[in-house]
C-alpha cells in the first residue's frame, strides 16, 4: 500500500473510518477542526452519520446513545471540549459502552490558547470525571504511530467495552508526514455485542444504565469495572525505549511528540559522547509502572528526567513508578510553547554537569 | 353485565376513581394493603354501566374491566 | 356461561412492576398511554425509551421495551445519537420540566431545530419532584416551593417558561401539543395526541413532542384529587391545550 503525505488530524481521521468506526459527531474547536471537515466531505463514501452538535456536551451524550446501537462511533475534540464530555466519559464507562475519543491537546487551564500542551495527562489518566472508572489511553508520537493506535483503540474499546482516548498534541494534528494504511483491517475475533439495544423482539428488554440504586449492585459494577482495568494493566502496557543501553547516565521519560524531540537530543549528544536513553510510554493508562521502574532501576542510570509541556502531570506517575530508587527531575514547558531539541540538551547538560549560577552583575 | 376487577397489589389507594366514576360506585375500603394503602373496591356492582372511566384515570393500571354478553361501548379509546 | 370480555386491561407495553411513583401520580396515567400507544401501532418491539433523570428516572423498569439511562437533560442528544444510528428503530425520551426545560434546554432545542425523527414525552408538573419540590423552569408566578418558599418571584426569576411555544417558532417542521391528564377526557385527547406523535415518527415523518400537563400532589401539598382541581384551575390557564405545530405547515 502507498504512502500518502497527510495532516495528522486527517490522517486519524481515515484510520478511523477505516477501522470500521463511520459514525462521528463532532463540534469545532481549534486545533482539531480539520478532522470534522475532512469527515464531512469523506463520510459519504463510507456511508455512515456525520453530525455536528450543538456543544461538546451534547457530542458526548449523542456518543452515548449512538454506541448503545452497538456501532462503532467516535469523536475528536481538545481540552476544553473534553472538559465538556466528562459527564458522558463517566456515564460511557459506568455503562460498559465502547467509544473512542480523540483529544489534541492544546494549552489550558481554561480557554488557555491553540498551541500544542500535553497538559490534559490528568484529565485523560485519572478519570477526568466523577467516580471510580478509567479510561484506556494512547500517545501516538507520529503520524504513523496515530493511524495505527487509532485503530487499536477502537479494537481494545470494543474489547473491553471501555471508552478508550488517543490523545496527541496540536503537532500531531497540525503537521504532515507520510503515512499508510492497510490494505485489508484485521483484528482479532471480538465477542458478539448482545449488550446493543435493538428493540426487545423475541426477547426480555434490556437497559443500558450506570445507576445502581442499591448499593450492593452499584458495587458489583464497581468491581467488574476494576476486573476491566486490572485485565488492561496486565494486557495492553504499551511503551517503546530509545538507545538506552548499559552507558546511559539519564533516563528521559516523554511520551508524544515531546518524545521526538528529545530523541533528537539523545542523537545531538550521542555523538558528543554523552549516553542517554528514551522511555516514551505509548499507553498511559495502563501506564507501564514496573517497566519503568526496571529501566530506571539500572545500576548506570543517575537521573531519571521527566519531559513534558505541561507544568508536571506525566511526573507523577513517573515519581510512582521509580519510588524513590533514583532522583526524578523535571523539564516542561508550557502555554503553547515546544521546546527545542537545544533546550532539551541543555537541560540534560544542567543535570551532568552542574555549574553554579553565573554571578548577575549589577546592571541584572 | 360489566364489572370491574382493581388489583389490590398496584392500587395505592389515590381516590382518582372514586372522583372519576359517573356512576358513584367505587369507595376506599377500610382495610390497607400490603403496602400500607386503603384500596379501591365497588361497593354496587349492580349499577356498572363498564364507561371504563376508573380504569381510563387510574395512575397504576390497577383496574381491569370486563363484562359478560353484549356490549356497547359509548366512546373509543 | 355467558362469555367474558375484557374491554380494558393492564397494556402489554407496562410491566408488571409496582411503580415507585406517589399516589395520584399522573406519570403512571402517561406510562400507560405510551405503553398502549405502542402496543396498539405494533411498535413495542422495536421502541427504545430513554430515561431521564427526575421523578422518572427509574421508567426502564416500567415498560416492557428496551431503555438507555440519560444523564440529566440529555436525553434528546442520546436518542439523536441512537435513532441516526437506527432509524429503523422508534426512539422516544419521557422528561420532566427541570430535565428538558432547564439543565437539557440545548439539547430539546437543537434536537428539534434539527429535526430528528423521535418523539419526546414531556410531562410539565410545574415544579420539581423527584428532588422534592424545588422550582422549576415552569413553576407558576406566586406559586410556592422549597426554592421559592414566598412564591415565585417573577421580578428575580422570570416568567415560567412554555415550551411548545418555544419550540413552534422553529423553522424546520414537526409536530407539537400540550395536553393534560387530570380527568378522563383529558386523558383520553392526551392518548389521540401521543399517538399521533408515535404515528408521525413511524411515517419517519419529523420530530414530534407532547407536553402533558400533569400533577405533583406530593410536593403542591395536596391530595390527588385537589391535585387535578388545581392543574384545571391554573396550569391549564397559563399553558393553553392544543396542537402549536403540525408538519403540514398548518396550525
Amino acid at each position: 500500500m502507498a504512502k500518502i503525505l497527510m495532516k495528522g488530524n486527517e490522517a486519524i481521521a481515515e484510520a478511523a473510518l477505516r477501522a470500521g468506526a463511520n459514525n462521528y459527531f463532532c463540534y469545532p474547536i481549534t486545533p482539531q477542526t480539520e478532522v470534522a471537515e475532512y469527515l464531512a466531505k469523506r463520510m459519504p463514501d463510507f456511508g455512515g452519520v456525520f453530525l455536528q452538535a450543538e456543544s461538546e456536551i451534547a457530542v458526548g451524550n449523542m456518543l452515548f446513545g449512538a454506541a448503545s446501537t452497538g456501532k462503532r462511533v467516535f469523536t475528536s475534540s481538545s481540552s476544553p471540549g473534553i472538559s465538556l464530555m466528562q459527564e458522558a466519559l463517566s456515564y460511557m464507562a459506568g455503562a460498559h459502552l465502547p467509544v473512542v475519543i480523540l483529544n489534541i491537546m492544546r494549552g489550558g487551564p481554561g480557554l488557555g490558547g491553540i498551541l500544542p500542551a500535553q497538559s490534559d495527562y490528568f484529565q485523560a489518566t485519572k478519570g477526568g470525571g466523577h467516580g471510580d472508572y478509567r479510561i484506556l489511553v494512547l500517545a501516538p508520537s507520529t503520524l504513523q504511530e496515530a493511524v495505527d493506535l487509532t485503530m487499536l483503540a477502537f479494537h481494545l474499546a470494543d474489547k473491553y467495552r471501555n471508552p478508550a482516548m488517543i490523545i496527541g498534541d496540536g503537532m500531531i494534528g497540525q503537521m504532515m508526514e507520510p503515512v499508510e494504511f492497510p490494505e485489508k483491517y484485521i483484528e482479532s475475533d471480538l465477542p458478539a455485542k448482545t449488550w446493543a439495544a435493538t428493540g426487545a423482539s423475541g426477547r426480555k428488554p434490556l437497559i443500558i444504565k450506570s445507576l445502581f440504586l442499591d448499593p450492593y449492585a452499584l458495587e458489583r459494577n464497581n468491581i467488574a469495572l476494576k476486573e476491566k482495568y486490572d485485565q488492561m494493566q496486565r494486557e495492553e502496557v504499551r511503551f517503546e525505549l530509545y538507545k538506552t543501553n548499559a552507558k546511559n547516565r539519564i533516563l528521559i521519560v516523554s511520551y508524544g511528540t515531546m518524545a521526538r524531540i528529545c530523541q533528537t537530543a539523545i542523537d545531538a549528544l550521542e555523538s558528543e559522547g554523552i549516553s542517554v536513553g528514551l522511555f516514551r510510554p505509548i499507553s498511559v493508562y495502563p501506564f507501564p509502572h514496573s517497566q519503568l521502574r526496571e529501566e530506571a532501576s539500572r545500576a548506570n542510570i543517575e537521573t531519571v528526567l521527566t519531559i513534558e509541556m505541561s507544568m508536571g502531570q506525566m511526573l507523577e506517575d513517573v515519581e510512582r513508578a521509580v519510588a524513590e530508587r533514583k532522583p526524578v527531575k523535571f523539564f516542561g514547558r508550557t502555554g503553547g510553547i515546544v521546546p527545542s531539541p537545544e533546550e532539551v540538551t541543555e537541560e540534560i547538560r544542567k543535570l551532568l554537569d552542574p555549574k553554579p549560577a553565573p554571578m548577575k552583575s549589577r546592571k541584572g | 353485565m360489566p364489572g370491574v376487577v382493581i388489583d389490590k397489589n398496584h392500587c395505592k389507594g389515590c381516590e382518582l376513581c372514586v372522583k372519576a366514576c359517573p356512576q358513584k360506585i367505587l369507595s376506599m375500603s377500610r382495610e390497607i394493603t400490603l403496602r400500607g394503602y386503603f384500596y379501591a373496591q365497588m361497593h354496587d356492582p349492580s349499577r356498572c354501566i363498564g364507561c371504563r372511566i376508573c380504569a381510563i384515570t387510574c395512575p397504576d393500571a390497577a383496574i381491569s374491566v370486563h363484562h359478560h354478553g353484549q356490549m356497547y361501548l359509548l366512546f373509543e379509546y | 356461561m355467558q362469555d367474558t370480555h375484557t374491554t380494558f386491561a393492564r397494556p402489554e407495553g407496562l410491566t408488571d412492576v409496582v411503580t415507585h411513583y406517589c399516589p395520584g401520580c399522573t406519570h403512571g396515567v402517561i406510562h400507560r398511554l405510551v405503553a398502549e400507544v405502542l402496543v396498539e401501532l405494533g411498535l413495542r418491539e422495536r421502541t427504545v425509551g430513554v430515561a431521564p433523570v427526575g421523578c422518572s428516572v427509574l421508567a426502564y423498569n416500567y415498560f416492557n421495551t428496551d431503555f438507555l439511562e440519560s444523564p440529566h437533560g440529555r436525553a434528546p442528544a442520546l436518542a439523536t445519537g441512537f435513532k441516526r444510528l437506527r432509524p429503523d428503530l422508534i426512539v422516544f425520551t419521557y422528561q420532566g420540566d427541570g430535565d428538558l426545560a432547564s439543565i437539557g434546554m440545548a439539547e430539546i432545542i437543537h434536537a428539534a431545530n434539527r429535526g430528528e425523527k423521535f418523539t419526546t414525552i414531556f410531562v410539565n408538573n410545574a415544579i420539581y419532584g423527584m428532588t422534592g419540590g424545588q422550582m422549576a423552569p415552569t413553576t407558576l408566578p406566586g406559586q410556592v416551593t422549597s426554592t421559592c418558599p414566598f412564591g415565585r418571584d417573577t421580578q428575580t426569576t422570570g416568567m415560567p417558561i412554555r415550551m411548545v411555544e418555544l419550540l413552534a417558532t422553529l423553522g424546520t417542521p414537526s409536530y407539537l401539543e400540550r395536553v393534560a391528564v387530570h380527568s378522563p377526557a383529558h386523558i383520553i385527547r392526551a392518548k389521540q395526541a401521543i399517538k399521533k406523535a408515535f404515528a408521525y415518527q413511524k411515517e419517519g415523518r419529523c420530530f414530534s413532542l407532547v407536553e402533558v400537563l400533569s400533577t405533583c400532589p406530593t410536593n403542591w401539598g395536596i391530595t390527588p384529587t385537589e391535585a387535578t382541581q388545581w392543574l384545571d384551575a391554573n396550569l391549564k390557564a397559563y399553558f393553553p391545550l392544543g396542537i402549536f405545530k403540525q408538519p403540514e405547515g398548518l396550525k
